[in-house]
This record gives C-alpha cells, structure tokens and sequence, in this order.
C-alpha cells in the first residue's frame, strides 16, 4: 500500500458572503490555480478529483455540477463528488491513491451559506418524520448541547469564552480569517444569550468559501512537496442520528476515530468545532492535552465555509508540517447535526 | 490491489409509489435482501456506502445521516457519494475501491430513490432566477440529442420501438421490476403517443421509488462470487464548445479505460451480458457505440439484428433495464448489481446462459457523468 | 464592476411521506394524544420511536406506551423563533424524558425564560386537530400536573411536510453583463482567452480551460437549428400549447448553441440546419432574461449544410 500524504493546500478567505454564484466557480478557479500554480502542475497532472458540497446549501438540485467548469474538464476527468464535507471527498481521494490506479489527487470542497438562511437549511439534516417538522435551528440545538456539558461540570460557559478569545487571536494570524481579534473573556461573559446558554462569541460565523487540497502518493509526493505531510492514519465514523437516545457529552464517533488513526503523540490539532463547547468536547474524546496546540488558524470559530471547512482543518495542519512547524499534526472535520459524523485524519513530517 | 468481489445483491420491488415503507424501510428491504443473499450479518461489514441523487427528491438534506442506524453504518464509516444519475455505479466502484485499497475486507453499498416523496419534474425545474425555462420537459433534454444521433447514424425509426420492445419483455421475466410488459409488440410501442419527437411514451423509463445493495468482499462468502474485473469513471462538462453530445468523450475514454483494466481487447466478443443505463430507448445504440461495441454508426445495427436479445450476441439488458424500472439514484446500481447477478447465476428467469463476464453502465446528468464496471465469475 | 444581479429563489413543496409500520405507530397514536415508544435491544424505551435499533440495526416493533408528562433533561433559549417553528414567540427547545420513557423527545416549551430549568416537569399541550404528526404536539408547558386522556381516531400512514427555504440567487458577474445586455436587446457573448471559443449565454469560467473569459462578442440575433425535438406532451408550468419545438439555436459567431422556442411554422415544418432569427418581445416587457426573446422563426434563408453545424451536436 503506497503512503499518501498533503502536499498542496489553498482556500479562499472566509467573509460573511460573497457576489458569487452557488456552483463555487467564481471561488474555486483562483484557488486551483494557486494550488496547481504553486506545485508546478497542470490539470492533466491529476489524476483523481473529488469534491464535497451540498444542494441544499446552493438551494438548487446538482448545484456541484457546474464546479467542473473551473477545472476545464475536458479532456475528460476522472471524478467523483460526495454530499459531505469535503474532508471526506479527500477520503475518498486517499483510498483512490491507495489502489494505485493514479499517483496524485485534487480535491475541492465549496459552499455559499449566504445564498440561504443556515440555521434554518441545517434543519433539514434532522430526522424528517419526527424532527425536521419543528424546523429547530441549528444553534437551537447545538445550546442544548453545551447546557449538558455546563450542568454536568464538564465545561463552564468561561471555558467556553476562553475558546472564543484565544481563537479569535490566533486567527489575527491568519490572512483568511473571517473573525479575529483581542478579546477579553469577562467582557464576553457580559454579552447578551444568542441561544442562551450560547452567545453570539460561542457561534461559528456564516461563511462563504472554497478550500483544496492536492494529494500524492510515495515518490510523486517526494518529489512536489520538499516536506510532505503523509498521512498515517485517516478514519471516520457516524453515530446514531437519534440524538435524544445518546450522551451529547461526548462522541462516540470522534473517540473511536480518534482511536483508529492514532491522535496519540500529536503537537497541533486543527479541530472542526462549529461552536465554543464542542471544541472543548472534541479535545476530550479525542485525548487531547494542553500540550497540543489547539486551532493556531483561530478555527471554525472564525471561519466557516461549509462543505469546506472540514478539509480547511486537513488543509491547515498539514500546513505545520509543510513549513517545518510541527511532526504530528491532526486534523478533524464534522458533519451533521450535534457532531454526529466526525473524521480525523492524523500527519506526520519524515525527516 | 486486493481482489474484490460482489458477493451478494439485493433490490426493493420498484413501483411508482412504496406507500407501504419509509425511507429507511425501503433501504432495508434492498439491504437484507443482499446480506441475505450474501451471507453475511452485520458485524461482518465493515464500512458502509450510499448513493442518492439530488436531496431535494427526498426533501432531506444528507439523508445518510438520519438513516445510520437503519444503513447498519451507526459506529462504522459512511460515504454519501452523490454524481447525478450515476451515482448508483459510482456508488458501487467507490464501494469496490474501499476493499480493492486493503481498507476495508467488507462493504455494504446501498442506493435508492423515493421520488414519491415529491416529484423529480418539480424538484428538477425549481425555476432559477435569469434562467429561461427550456418548455421542454423532462425528455426534452435528451431528444434533440437523440435525433442528432438518428441523423448522423442513418438508423430507421423502428429501432428506438424495438428496443423498448426487448427491455419490457425482459423485465416482464424480473420479478422486482417496476414495468412487467409480456406481451407488449412493435406496433404497441409504434402507436404510443409521440412525447417528444422522436421518443414515444413507451420509448421512455417510468418514475420509481426503489432501493438496490450489493455486499463487496475480498474473499468469497456464499456461493460463486462475481469479481470485480475492472471500474472506471469520466466526467466532462455538461456543455461546451464542440461537445459531441450523442457520442461523448467521457464514455468512450471511461469504456477504453475499463476494456484495458479488464483486459479484453474485444468488447463484443469478450463480454457475455450488458447492463446498460438506458432511460430513453435510443440510448442502447447510442452507448453501444460509445463503449466500443460497435463503431460509431453502427450500432443500430446489433440491435436491429436482435442481437441485443437474450439468446442474442451480446444480451443486453435482460433484468429490463431503466426503461422498464427507474428509482433514479438506484438505476445505476441496479445495472451493477444485474451485471454481478448474472455472472453469480443469480439472475432467475432473465438469466443468461453461460454469461461469465458482464457489463453494468451508468451515466448521469446531459450525458456527462459515466460509471461502469466489468465483472466476471473468474477471479481475475 | 458592477455588482452582479441576484433575486430570490424559493424552494416549496409539501413532501409526502409514507411511514412504515413504526412511525406509522407512533403518528397514529399522536393522533389519539397517546405516546408510544419502542423498545430497543438494550430494553431502554426510545421515545421518540426509532425505526431500527442503532446497537443491533435489528428493526424494532415491540411498541410502548407511555405518558405525555416528563422531565426536561436540557434545554435552550430561542429567543427569536424562525419560520415554521412550533411558536412565534420566545420559547424553549427541550429535551424531555416523558414518564416511562429512557430516551428524550426533541420539542419546544412554552415558558417564561426565568422559569425554564433543567429537571422541570412538563406535559404535552395537544393541537385541537390532530393529524398524526409531531406537530401534533403544538408545544410542553411546565406543569406537575396528568397528561391528557387518549380519544379514538383513525390510522395514519402518511404524513406531510411542507418544506419552504428563502435563497437568493446571483448571477455570475458575465452572467450579470450579459442580463444587462439583453435588457438593452444586445446579445453579448464573451470569447476564452486559450481556446477562442466564443460562448453564449457566457460562463464564468471557460468549460474546457477553466479560465475566465474576458473578451466581450456581440452576436447578431440569428442562427441556425442544430437540433431539436417536437414537444408533445403537456407538463406542469407549459406556457405553450403542444406541438411545439423546442430547439438548439447556433447563433453565427457563437461556439456553443442554446435551447429556444421555434415558432411561426408548422412543428413538422422544422428542420436540422434550418435558419432562423429572433424574434423579440415588445420593449416595454423585457428583463434580465433570454425570454426577451419571444421565440425564434425561420429567416427564409437556404438551410444551412450539415457539415457547418455538425461539430455542435
């Protein structure tokens, strides 16, 4: 089995919304271009494209479908495309490389959220008998969530401020960032509930944007990436959609992915955690200590392209490899109500 | 790469409207069928794949996530693979590449559509700002396109009618298909209405809810085993400057790709049993020629000639094909899953004598998405 | 630039969905104002019901009853209900074990916020109507006090959703250019820079290259039919009565052509190569739209040969 690593990444900045239209195109040729560009490779060098987006974000059915006209898809392409965050596209993307049917991989993950109402649209990821009915939002939710944790000492609503401040100034570090700044922690608890117990400061933004990411695998890696960061473990899981029946503290599916692809030993871990508590959650199903480097791009938390923001996390620690920062780095992304599909994709830089 | 192989398949009666199940209970009754057939229980998957098309059918966003505990995938990996109408196939070669990868030994894959939850016309004509709306209708796409081909290729009209002719009679033998026509002629078809010149209705596929699964396996596990002998996928724009929209580009460079991996030289020779995704009859000469059967121009042809029948030279669609079943998001699967059938001799009634090597096809969006695989009762 | 155009977009339908046996179990009870649950593989009571066991993935069928009285076990604050949601003013979203239940019901609570809290006890208000749905359940409000008797109704096996989502659609910014120009009764295409096609409507990026176009190329309104088909058959939102043609138009100039309306013959009277040209709506009805253009005719021009438009089918 070949190894694979990241050996490209680039995304768009995150801004609360964009003129383009929803099939990505306006977001995605600069970015193919800066990725592609910055490897010395054309796109007859790829071998597989894959991309993550949703029609329910765009409002409109195959909304994916005209992606391809910022690849220049002809001649044509070998490529698939998954409902999901692009993190899994990048899986999908891994596995291709593993057969050893290609050597290298382009893959690209987009969503509009302005062109919609987000807290609304998500509604519709809910059980549509028994759930999606009420049409509860997403923060709805995602606050009965983080009062679990609060009432159950697991978290406080200081830790979770304590998130938001130290996002935010990292992510004034970060050129894409959507949200960032010095903040203080009490003047934040003084905020008013935007879904009490969440304040707006607990709420990842609404984000427009694309990200990509080129993988290879052995020598072609070697050779386009003076420091690639190979992947050494990639896994994901789902748990039960039945969100009333499960303990909402945790993740099943984090802890058991996390286990999978060997979290152990890393130094920096880019966490997708939509809102403030749920990075605290993640840490903890995923074992991670205060010696590991949380989030240095200020994270989901200042930046949200959905469908993408996932594989920016991939994208993201990757990068610490690339520039030397960092050995181990691990990368999450979510998908789905209340954490409900969790993947972790574990790198290491080989000296 | 590791070897992969289906070992076991399972579909939903297909009908206009399941009233009788959810979307989950639908899955199910494709997914128990093919564990059923494969042998296997739950803890023996691995990691499970689902293909849909568009969301707004269902008026689900993602539905994958609110089934987990249905698809079996609570606590497994799960992909949601979605490539327009041929998300079905895709879904089967991304299930196959799981195992051929050495990630998984075992994988379940599943695809349905429940268009009786809204209407694929209305979903797939929302009106877009700025966009004109084609007054076509839903064959309106296709059936310029279909006449290029007629003009290009010289085919007499009947052989659109024949087509229709051999896929209803077949899927009369197919206890699961949608449409069940034992006794439809030439001249039945030839007398319904003209939809949209040159398709007549009986030329057209129904609207289905259904669901297809297949269980793909590193090792054998019930039974011969339908190996997976080669996959491949192309995509191409919807439109461009110069496309040949009767003959694209996609599918011919996705069937040369899949003849090399496969190792056959000479399709029609080579290969014992097709399933074709042939939603509009005109489509069988038209990927005929596509996928190297014939040359272009040809095809016509073999299907004149009867060819195309079971008993023919290269059967064609025997479990009935699109024509006579389309529960959209599972077409593709289904031709997958008829492909693995017939080589596994599962394949009852339509089965096709002595068939060792098959075919199963799928396109999807204005003919630009393409998936196939090639299987065989050989390991490869 | 200017800013590119955008209008809304709106996504409704009323989905129907057909239940199964234990959904269709629960909604009926709801019907009658009695929850009922299942039990799963680990003998806890799922309220609400799920169809298969997320343990065992074993279908579940041993249904049970229990109250429409429970505890909330968390809850949060919506202070500003969106659309759809079970009321229109501040309320609680509630997980609530009902009495007899091990799992919680997602559902609203109609409470003041300084009454709200983890472990207050709540009991179902039912809708009047009832029709086997979750809605059914208008909300909880806090009370100690018994849930409500059953009544007898009728079975259920349906159950339907209106789903209705507010987009707003933009245009790319050739896309906008090009609306513009129709507004003026220009059609202007743009041509790639690498391939030197020329498109029409223009692409925000080039399909085969994958670059912007940026030369602008103004086209004459006539062209030629590369191919089409009569259209028989009449469909919801048809404007035109059958038979008619729909056909692709090349416009001379253009590298890519576009379905239009062939109108002014008769539909057996159109040919592959026919030569037509447009023919507008009065200006005072135009828009950003190619339906300023009413429809096309034939010019009366010679057809124009195979070979010219061949390389477009």
């Amino acid at each position: 089995m070949p190894d694979v690593a990241v050996v490209g990444f680039a995304q768009t900045p995150s801004v609360r919304s964009t003129t383009g239209t929803t099939n990505g195109v306006e977001m995605l040729v600069p970015i193919f271009h800066e990725v592609l560009g910055g490897l010395g490779l054309s796109k007859s060098d790829i071998g597989f494209w894959c991309s993550g987006s949703s029609d329910y974000l765009a409002g409109r059915a195959f909304s994916f479908v005209s992606a391809v006209d910022a690849i220049g898809a002809f001649p044509p392409i070998m490529e698939s495309h998954v409902e999901m965050d692009a993190a899994w596209a990048l899986y999908e993307a891994w596995v291709k490389l593993l057969t050893g049917e290609v050597d290298t991989a382009l893959v690209y993950g987009f969503g509009k959220s302005s062109a919609g109402q987000l807290r609304r649209v998500l509604a519709m990821q809910l059980d549509p008998y028994l759930v999606t009915p009420l049409w509860p939002d997403s923060l709805g939710l995602a606050g009965i969530q983080a009062r679990l944790g609060i009432e159950s000492g697991l978290w406080s609503e200081r830790a979770m401020a304590e998130v938001a401040v130290r996002s935010r100034a990292d992510a004034a570090y970060n050129a894409n960032a959507q949200l960032s700044g010095e903040f203080d922690v009490d003047a934040l608890l003084t905020e008013p509930y935007l879904a009490d117990p969440l304040r707006k400061s607990d709420c990842a933004p609404v984000t427009d944007g694309a990200a990509t990411i080129v993988l290879a695998s052995g020598d072609r890696a070697r050779e386009l990436c003076e420091r690639p960061a190979w992947i050494t473990g990639i896994e994901h899981r789902v748990d039960s959609p039945a969100f009333g029946a499960r303990d909402l503290t945790t993740s099943p599916s984090t802890v058991a992915a996390g286990k999978a692809a060997g979290a152990d030993g890393v130094t920096v871990a880019e966490l997708h955690a939509p809102f403030t508590h749920q990075e605290l959650l993640l840490r903890q199903a995923l074992g991670l200590g205060d010696e590991v480097r949380i989030n240095p791009s200020g994270g989901a938390l200042c930046g949200n392209p959905m469908f993408a923001s996932g594989l920016v996390r991939i994208g993201e620690a990757a990068r610490r490899v690339h520039n030397g920062e960092a050995a181990r780095v691990l990368g999450h992304a979510t998908s789905g109500p209340l954490l409900q599909q969790n993947l972790v994709c574990v790198m290491e830089g080989r000296d | 790469m590791q070897p992969a192989a289906v070992v076991g398949t399972g579909q939903t009666h297909h009908t206009t409207k399941r009233l009788d199940v959810s979307m989950a209970g639908l899955c199910r009754e494709a997914i128990d069928r093919a564990m059923a057939d494969a042998g296997v229980d739950w803890p023996d998957i691995d990691a499970v794949v689902i293909g849909k098309a568009p969301d707004l059918f269902e008026g689900v966003m993602m539905p994958e996530l609110f089934l987990a505990d249905a698809l079996g995938a609570t606590g497994k990996p799960l992909l949601r693979v979605h490539t327009a109408g041929s998300v079905g196939g895709t879904t089967g070669n991304v299930a196959a590449s799981l195992v051929q990868s050495g990630v998984h030994q075992r994988v379940l894959a599943v695809a349905f559509e429940k268009q009786s939850e809204s209407n694929a016309m209305w979903a797939l004509s929302v009106p877009t700002p700025f966009t004109m709306p084609v007054h076509a209708g839903a064959g309106g796409y296709f059936a310029p396109h279909v006449r290029s081909y007629i003009r290009r290729s010289g085919a007499p009209e009947h052989v659109g009618a024949m087509v229709a002719v051999k896929d209803r009679r077949n899927g009369a033998l197919n206890p699961y298909a949608h449409l069940r026509q034992p006794d439809i002629t030439l001249e039945s078809v030839r007398a319904s209405a003209m939809l949209w010149d040159p398709i007549r209705y009986d030329e057209t596929c129904p609207s289905s809810d259904g669901a297809c699964a297949v269980v793909i396996s590193a090792t054998p596990t019930s039974g011969t085993p339908a190996w997976i002998h080669a996959t491949a996928m192309r995509t191409e724009p919807t439109t461009f400057a110069g496309r040949d929209q009767v003959n694209p580009q996609a599918g011919r460079d996705a069937a040369a790709a899949l003849w090399r991996q496969a190792g056959i030289t000479d399709p029609l020779s080579e290969v014992d049993v097709a399933e074709i995704y042939v939603p509009f009859s005109w489509f069988e000469p038209m990927w005929l020629e596509n996928l190297g059967f014939t040359e272009a121009g040809q095809g016509w042809k073999l299907t004149e000639a009867g060819e195309t029948e079971i008993g023919g030279r290269l059967p064609i669609n025997p479990s009935g094909g699109v024509l006579s079943s389309n529960p959209i998001g599972a077409s593709g699967m289904l031709r997958f899953a008829e492909a693995a059938m017939q080589v596994m001799g599962r394949a009852g009634d339509h089965q096709v004598d002595g068939a060792r090597v098959a075919l199963g096809h799928a396109y999807g969006g204005g003919s630009q998405f393409f998936a196939m695989w090639v299987v065989g009762s050989e390991q490869p | 630039m200017t800013t590119p155009l955008s209008a809304p977009l709106n996504i409704g339908f009323d989905y129907t969905r057909s239940l199964g046996p234990t959904l269709s179990h629960f909604m009926t009870g709801l019907r009658r104002r009695q929850v009922t649950g299942v039990r799963g593989s680990d003998g806890r009571v799922h309220v609400p019901p799920l169809e298969y066991d997320p343990v065992t993935a074993e279908p579940l069928t041993e249904h049970v009853d229990v109250a429409s009285t429970g505890v909330v076990r968390s809850w949060s604050w919506a202070a500003e209900p969106l659309d759809g949601q079970p009321l229109d003013r501040p309320f609680a979203w509630a997980l609530i074990q009902l009495d007899g239940a091990d799992t919680s019901l997602l559902h609203a609570v109609d409470a003041p916020h300084d009454q709200m809290r983890t472990g207050v006890r709540v009991r179902a208000r039912w809708r009047e109507e009832r029709v086997g749905a979750i809605t059914d359940i208008e909300c909880f409000e806090i009370s100690d006090g018994p849930g409500a008797e059953p009544v007898e109704a009728d079975e259920v096996s349906m159950v339907i959703t209106p789903v209705n989502l507010k987009y707003t659609h933009s245009a790319s910014p050739v896309e906008s250019t090009f609306l513009r120009g129709l507004m003026e009764g220009r059609l202007l295409g743009q041509r790639c820079p690498k391939c030197h096609k020329v498109y029409m409507p223009p692409r925000p990026a080039c399909p085969t290259d994958g670059v912007p176009t940026s030369e602008e190329v103004e086209l004459p309104d006539h062209g030629t039919v590369t191919t089409f088909c009569i259209v028989n058959v009449p469909f919801l939102g048809q404007r035109i009565k059958p038979p008619y043609v729909a056909a692709y138009v090349l416009l001379d100039g253009a590298d890519i052509p576009f379905q239009h309306l062939i109108l002014e013959c008769a539909a057996d009277e159109v040919r592959m190569g026919m030569r037509v040209e447009a023919v507008w709506k009065p200006r005072e009805e135009w828009g950003p739209s190619m339906q300023n253009i009413d429809h096309f005719r034939p010019s009366g021009e010679p057809d124009a040969p195979f070979d010219s438009y061949s390389q477009h089918l």
